[in-house]
């Protein structure tokens, strides 16, 4: 039928209370069409997974800027595949030091978007990769 | 209908009734793309459904409906009883984009089965549900949820269309609105059957709780016999949401209206969700026909009469109507 919106879950994961980019990257993305399921502050894994399973989202963007990303990560990646979620394109955004990158990528991560980075680019990147959708 | 999409239906389908949860999400995502799948899921799954209880909440924006929803959720668990909720926001009129943000109350059921939430966005449809949100309750009903919350785009003074998909329609205030005349105005407040006040903890709750009481009461007593459309005179309540003070009064006050309506007007509220449904796929059917190939050159030469003014809209609904029953 009708090509349906892409949908994105936005999450911070652990600790850090920085939550102006994650805000501002889901308004940019509603404003390019996305459907965006943002689910605030301090959230667990868990609680990604969760969120990513029930609202069955083509995308989850983590947004992290704590340094903790080594750790919850590959987390979420982990119970993202074992819940039969292994399709869902994973992107993370933050400060994220280059010797990081392999690391991240080998866990599932398909790209991370450092600062700098504009919406459009983000979009872009999103509807290209973003799995194929019925 | 395509056999690949008969077995994919009924493969998704019975995985979410017995329990797979990521089923049940793709099989909500087909009714929300409105694919030929979800088609043929429902067909399968009607039957099973109907067992729910459906509770609309509804308010203006701010009223607390995502934190009440959240602390609903809270109580229902204590008492053991799975739950799922539909959360709509609206889409962007502009782009067709969305910002759903109603899970950020509801994130503390994560390793819990039997809490299954699932943000919608509107796609266009005015109302204050998306399209397709009775489809989903019907699956999520099918499901074996038996109590579903659904939570409507906030909404201003008219948008009662949830009073026609819920059994229990739940009408958010908060404190301090608007004076007397603003609960006796037409609209939202008439189709409540619970009046909910939120945000008990801030001033003027209880004078607001106490107008509204008084208002929504207040209406003539009739003959029994008289059997035109009435009012209801729905119970008003107070809760502080974000406390869960007055939330377990709630849930009783929602038990209790349930099973009121499996006694009377249940009947009837489900004539009118079945009508509603129909109608809109007929709508649909007709929508589709007269655009497949044999019919769309002279459907788009008839809407151009029709924006030229040379054709009047009710002479171009007859031919087209007719060009259907010619086939």
């Amino acid at each position: 039928m009708s090509q349906r919106p892409i949908r994105v879950l936005i999450a911070k994961p652990g600790l850090d209370g920085h939550d102006r980019g994650a805000k501002v990257l889901a308004r940019g993305l509603r404003d390019e069409a996305f459907e965006d399921v943002y689910t605030g502050l301090r959230q667990t894994p868990e609680m990604i997974a969760t969120a990513a399973l029930q609202e069955d989202v083509d995308v989850v963007g983590l947004s992290i800027l704590s340094g903790a990303h080594m750790t919850l990560v590959p987390r979420v990646t982990r119970l993202l595949n074992e819940r039969g979620m292994a399709d869902v394109l994973v992107t993370v955004g933050g400060i994220i030091p280059d010797d990081d990158v392999p690391a991240l990528r080998e866990a599932g991560v398909a790209e991370i978007f450092g600062p700098g980075t504009t919406i459009v680019q983000v979009a872009d990147y999103l509807r290209a990769n973003a799995r194929p959708r019925d | 209908m395509e056999v690949d999409v008969v077995a994919r239906a009924t493969t998704l389908s019975d995985a979410a009734v017995s329990g797979d949860r990521l089923a049940l999400s793709r099989l909500l995502t087909t009714v929300e793309n409105r694919t030929p799948i979800a088609e043929a899921a429902l067909r399968r799954l009607y039957p099973s459904a109907g067992r729910a209880h459906l509770v609309g909440i509804t308010g203006p924006p701010g009223s607390g409906k995502s934190t009440l929803v959240a602390a609903l959720i809270a109580e229902v668990r204590a008492a053991g009883r799975p739950v799922a909720v539909i959360a709509v926001d609206p889409s962007s009129p502009i782009t067709g984009g969305a910002l759903l943000g109603d899970r950020v109350r509801m994130q503390a059921y994560a390793g819990d089965d039997d809490v299954f939430i699932r943000s919608m966005a509107s796609r266009g449809h005015a109302g204050g549900l998306a399209s397709t949100s009775t489809a989903a309750a019907s699956v999520l009903d099918a499901a074996g949820f038996d109590l579903i919350l659904i939570e409507t785009v906030g909404t201003g003074q008219s948008e009662v269309e949830v009073a026609a998909t819920a059994d229990t329609t739940v009408v958010l205030e908060a404190p301090e609105m608007g004076d007397e005349v603003q609960a006796i105005k037409a609209g939202l407040l008439e189709v409540a059957d619970l009046v909910v006040v939120n945000k008990g903890d801030k001033p003027g709750a209880q004078r607001t709780a106490a107008q509204l009481r008084a208002m929504l009461v207040a209406s003539a007593p009739r003959d029994p016999a008289d059997t035109r459309p009435r009012p209801k005179r729905p119970e008003v309540l107070i809760t502080t949401a974000a406390t869960g003070a007055g939330v377990p009064e709630l849930l009783l006050a929602l038990d209790r209206h349930r099973a009121a309506a499996a006694d009377g007007g249940e009947v009837e509220a489900r004539l009118v969700r079945a009508e509603t449904q129909v109608w809109a796929i007929v709508a649909d059917r007709f929508r589709a026909r007269l655009h497949d190939p044999a019919h769309a050159a002279s459907t788009a030469a008839v809407l151009e009469e029709v924006a030229r003014h040379r054709l009047d809209p009710f002479a171009a609904a007859d031919r087209l109507l007719s060009e259907i029953e010619a086939d």
